[in-house]
């Protein structure tokens, strides 16, 4: 039995979702990109087209979600069907698009570089407890037009496991489906075994931008999954009481399927987010904050009344370093996530309000990870007797150690983590040299690098690759692209 | 009386009470007080009261905007009474605060436009997704200090370079300081466009825009 948590009784989710498809007609939702409106107005939406608002009936609510699809894959390169976004299956992957990198050397915060985004990539190809990897940063070492691209042909490049991404521009997002294309062999066979799901943010309250509304509608006729990011920031950027904050990622999600839907039937989407409370003494948005778990909870509830695949943005910290408040943050939002069955969860890695990615959180969080995928594993009931004829067996003196029942199931049974969690003895510990997690973590991240090999792939691939990066670069001034190792 | 009265004053703008605000300033317009001292004597005195509460944590940002905005229509209700008696009143600077071209978040940069106006600036907010040469414009129209540059996303990050570049090259870099902010903003990228400087929030972005033109609050 995989344990669950629901924060929203039945009367509550109804009540929200009511308040969100209400919201769709009254006051609608703005819209800068005259395509979708005039698909929602071919669709009986009422459209003001000098405003941008589609008012959108309830009717083409229900419609379009009747035609998103409740469940699909992500891929790895070699053909395995490795996330199922579908029912309660959970998957974990780094978060995306941070602008700074954690430096485990001078413990300084720094723009990151290609050979920082290689070792990251590397490091969540590695680490077994992702099943998923992202395009984690920009790369500041290429020009800003090309950062989403060129992420992604890293990624390609690195790892095996399928990619969380997301476009920066309306011609990249071409651009981007191409490498995709490169790597799959056609479209069609890119659409039938997707590798990619790209995220789209709507700017809270009720806004959809020219380029988000851009890139998921050629998502979805790509047959590329799309990955609504709704991010209510409650107090500042939606209401402040957490049920308000649900009714307005509501109603930017509900959008989003009914655009989507409409530039396709059939698309494959996610109900997903990233919400955060406002904190009133700064105005920040903290992401580790524990009602940021619990709208995300909720989000997910939502998302699953709705019958659709489910995502939120969780394992995250505000904190700048790897330290106690980067654990708690992110173990305690992580089983949130976990227990809540969110399909796939983003952000280990990220501290800093989603700001920055650190190698060494990476290697903790796995381990955060590991636990959360071992809690929902559960207690399984493993023989006929549970444990009374065993504990008969061995009797008042006996012990477990030398049991072949203990041989056979401890494995199975108890997760066993890696050397970043300390269970030695004490003077072990000291040893060992007396190290910190994050100290282990950082050994820990140096080893398993040391041991990586790079993924096959057909030199041809690699060409075209390389060729639709390197050309994209050439467009924007950059006459070569950052040297990679072994090149 | 007029004591009383600039007391009410006080008192409704620390409790963010616009309404009030505006009917006391209306009153003690209508009974022909100076202007400068309604500020002076009702307004500033309420507004250092919130700052010191945000600053020693019994007031929070709701408090802080609710004044803001009560302050704000309190200064649009003076400003034709000053211009009409030629008075001028004394401010923390002048500032041009938009949200580049090509980006349409708002919510933050609105943030620091209120807490800037409480502070004691008089506060240009030209709104989302705002041509550069608009930013120049103003600035020069306005003989501003200080020009505020919002950006939410990497791919726009870029106008606020081109702002600087563009005031550059219409002789007025001398003449403002530039404060740059916004989610992908960082001091590394403040300091490669050559800003003055860099805020990570709007609490923050106030101590900055005081630093940098070398003032506390006004009026």
């Amino acid at each position: 039995m995989q344990p669950a948590l629901e924060l929203l009784d039945s009367s509550l989710l109804e009540r929200i979702i009511g308040e969100g498809i209400e919201l769709q007609r009254d006051p609608g939702i703005k819209i800068h990109n005259q395509e979708a409106l005039r698909l929602l107005a071919d669709a009986g939406a009422s459209v003001d087209r000098a405003s941008m608002v589609a008012r959108i009936p309830q009717s083409l609510v229900e419609r379009t979600l009747a035609t998103a699809p409740n469940a699909f894959a992500l891929y790895s390169s070699d053909g395995r069907a490795a996330v199922h976004y579908q029912d309660n299956r959970v998957h974990f992957d780094p978060g995306s698009a941070a602008v700074n990198i954690l430096d485990g050397t001078t413990g300084r915060h720094r723009p990151p570089v290609t050979a920082d985004y290689v070792r990251f990539t590397q490091l969540t190809e590695l680490l077994p407890a992702y099943d998923a990897a992202s395009t984690a940063f920009v790369c500041s070492d290429v020009p800003g037009e090309i950062g989403d691209l060129y992420r992604l042909y890293l990624s390609l490049l690195y790892t095996r496991k399928p990619v969380v991404t997301g476009a920066f521009s309306i011609p990249t997002l071409h651009v981007m489906k191409d490498l995709l294309v490169a790597e799959a062999g056609s479209l069609e066979a890119l659409a039938a075994r997707p590798r990619a799901v790209f995220d789209v943010c709507p700017t809270p309250p009720l806004v959809w931008s020219e380029l988000t509304c851009q890139n998921m509608m050629d998502c979805a006729r790509y047959g590329i999954p799309v990955q609504f990011v709704s991010m209510p920031l409650a107090g500042s950027a939606a209401p402040v009481t957490l049920a308000g904050a649900l009714v307005q990622h509501t109603a930017e999600s509900l959008s989003g399927v009914v655009i989507t839907q409409l530039a396709r039937p059939g698309a494959p989407l996610v109900w997903g987010g990233a919400p955060a409370i406002t904190d009133m003494r700064y105005g920040s948005t903290p992401m580790g904050a524990i009602e940021t778990g619990m709208i995300d909870v909720g989000c997910a509830q939502i998302g699953k009344r709705l019958g659709l695949p489910t995502h939120a943005y969780l394992v995250t910290s505000d904190s700048k370093v790897v330290d106690v408040q980067a654990g708690f943050e992110s173990g305690m939002n992580a089983l949130l996530g976990a227990l809540a069955g969110i399909n796939m969860i983003s952000g280990a890695g990220m501290l800093d309000f989603l700001r920055a990615q650190s190698l060494e959180k990476l290697v903790v969080d796995a381990e955060i990870i590991a636990m959360a995928k071992r809690l929902l594993a559960g207690i399984e009931a493993r023989d006929e007797s549970l444990g009374a004829d065993l504990i008969r067996a061995v009797g008042h003196h006996g012990q477990f150690l030398g049991q072949k029942h203990t041989t056979r199931w401890f494995a199975r049974e108890h997760h066993i983590p890696s050397e970043v969690v300390d269970r030695a003895s004490l003077a072990t510990w000291e040893e060992m040299g007396r190290l910190s997690a994050t100290e282990r973590a950082q050994r820990r991240a140096a080893s398993l690098l040391a041991a990586y090999r790079t993924p096959p792939l057909a030199p041809e691939v690699r060409r075209e690759l390389r060729a639709i990066a390197l050309g994209a670069a050439r467009q924007h001034g950059m006459e070569q692209l950052p040297p990679l190792e072994g090149e | 009386m007029s004591q009383e009265l600039f007391s009410k004053l006080s008192m409704a703008l620390i409790d963010g009470e616009e309404e009030t605000v505006a009917a006391l300033v209306k009153q003690a317009l209508e009974q022909q007080l100076n202007p400068l001292e309604i500020i002076k004597q009702g307004l500033t005195p309420g507004m250092n009261v919130v700052g010191e509460k945000f600053a020693c944590g019994d007031f929070f940002l709701p408090h802080l905007v609710m004044a803001g905005n009560a302050m704000k229509a309190a200064l649009s209700l003076l400003e034709p009474a000053l211009k009409a008696g030629g008075l001028i009143r004394q401010t923390a600077g002048v500032v041009v605060l938009g949200t580049v071209a090509g980006d349409i978040h708002e919510i933050g940069k609105s943030l620091v436009g209120t807490l800037l106006t409480a502070d004691g600036f008089v506060v240009h907010d030209l709104g989302v997704d705002v041509p550069t040469d608009r930013f120049v414009r103003v600035t020069r129209e306005t003989g501003a200090d200080l020009v505020g540059l919002s950006a939410l996303l990497t791919t726009t990050m870029r106008h606020q370079r081109q702002v600087i570049d563009a005031l550059t090259e219409a002789g007025l870099r001398h003449q403002v300081k530039v404060m740059i902010g916004g989610a992908p903003v960082s001091a590394h990228w403040a300091q490669e466009i050559g800003a003055d400087g860099y805020a990570e929030d709007a609490v923050g972005a106030v101590g900055l825009a005081r630093r940098l033109t070398g003032r506390g609050t006004g009026s």
